[in-house]
């Protein structure tokens, strides 16, 4: 009985599909359109839910952007014109992608400085141990000290 | 020399908190507006259907058109906006006891709820504008109601006000911008 069930709940969840923001009445009948309007919903951040995109979201400003995304490929405009009218009106801030530009070059560039800064440190660091292990800076035994190294050594046969 | 160069992580360390620290202060729905300084979106919105304008039916809504000629407040509300009522008062003392132009976009409204609101409430608007599927809004780059948008002689947008409009704010940046504004 319970592996009836099992095998039930299993042929069942097979056939359902993930949840989507998509509503059904929003797909585009032509599919090439339709998937260029994924793609570009996909790289637009939902304004009300900050961190998903107006694909994922299932914000009513968010349908509105993606009726609007749309509406403008059925217009003709290239997947980049669409792109523009959005951050047209809400600013780069709609990219989840940052673009890169004079004032995003911190965000771009940063973890790179760091990672050299990181990467020059330990080069200059190990360079130095290098150098005391090999002796570069000490000064050779003197005669007592010499004596005193032997006889410890002999100590040991 | 070289002790000072090895306080120089912890010196960093302490520079980029002190950065973190200061990010918790903003507020992080508050999202910089790509049209400030730009002239404002052209715009003709119909009147709230059934909506009366002294015992007449409003013959227009909110056109872009209206917006030039003296320094005015653009405010989008809703009737299912729950800040949008407790900004109220303070848009309807800026409009009928501080001397501000206050326009209305009713965003996404049904209009026989638009008008309910605004008979209950009262209506500090010059005229409103009915934007009934949320395009005109999007034009404005509006992601969440109440916004308010400070309009120069131009037909600018000089400033806009994400969240509902306090006392605070028409004192301390409404009321001073907009004086600045008419005698520029």
């Amino acid at each position: 009985m319970t592996r009836l069930l099992l095998a039930a709940l299993l042929a069942l969840s097979a056939l359902s599909s993930p949840a989507l923001a998509v509503q059904p009445d929003e797909v585009l009948p032509d599919p090439a359109l339709e998937t260029r309007a994924r793609t570009i919903s996909q790289e637009l951040r939902c304004l009300v839910c900050q961190n998903q995109s107006i694909d994922d979201s299932n914000a009513p400003l968010a349908r509105d952007l993606r009726l609007l995304v749309r509406d403008r490929l059925k217009a003709g405009d290239s997947d980049d014109k669409v792109m523009e009218y959005v951050t047209d009106r809400y600013g780069d801030y709609v990219l989840l992608r940052p673009p890169f530009k004079a004032t995003t070059l911190v965000l771009w560039i940063g973890p790179f400085a760091v990672l050299l800064l990181g990467a020059a440190g330990t080069f200059l660091f190990l360079r130095g141990r290098r150098g005391v292990a090999a002796g570069a800076d000490t000064a050779p035994l003197s005669a007592d000290e010499r004596r005193r190294l032997d006889a410890l050594l002999r100590k040991d046969d | 020399m070289r002790r000072l160069l090895y306080l120089l992580p912890f010196l960093l360390f302490i520079g980029v908190g002190i950065a973190f620290y200061l990010g918790f202060e903003r507020d992080p729905r508050d999202i910089p507006s790509a049209l400030i300084d730009k002239p404002a979106p052209t715009f003709d919105l119909p009147a709230i259907p059934g909506q009366m304008v002294q015992g007449q039916p409003a013959t227009s809504g909110l056109s872009s058109a209206k917006l030039a000629g003296d320094v005015t407040l653009v405010n989008v509300f809703a009737s299912w906006c729950i800040p949008c009522k407790a900004e109220h008062p303070v848009i309807t003392r800026l409009s009928r006891e501080q001397g501000v132009t206050v326009y209305g976009i009713n965003y996404k409204d049904k209009p026989e709820d638009a008008l309910t609101w605004l008979s209950r409430n009262g209506n500090p608007y010059a005229a409103i504008g009915a934007d009934q599927d949320g395009r005109v809004s999007i034009d404005w780059g509006v992601y969440g109601v109440p916004e308010s948008y400070l309009i120069d002689r131009k037909g600018r947008i000089r400033f806009k006000h994400v969240g509902p409009l306090t006392p605070q704010v028409v004192e301390e940046q409404i009321l001073p911008m907009v004086k600045h504004l008419r005698q520029g």
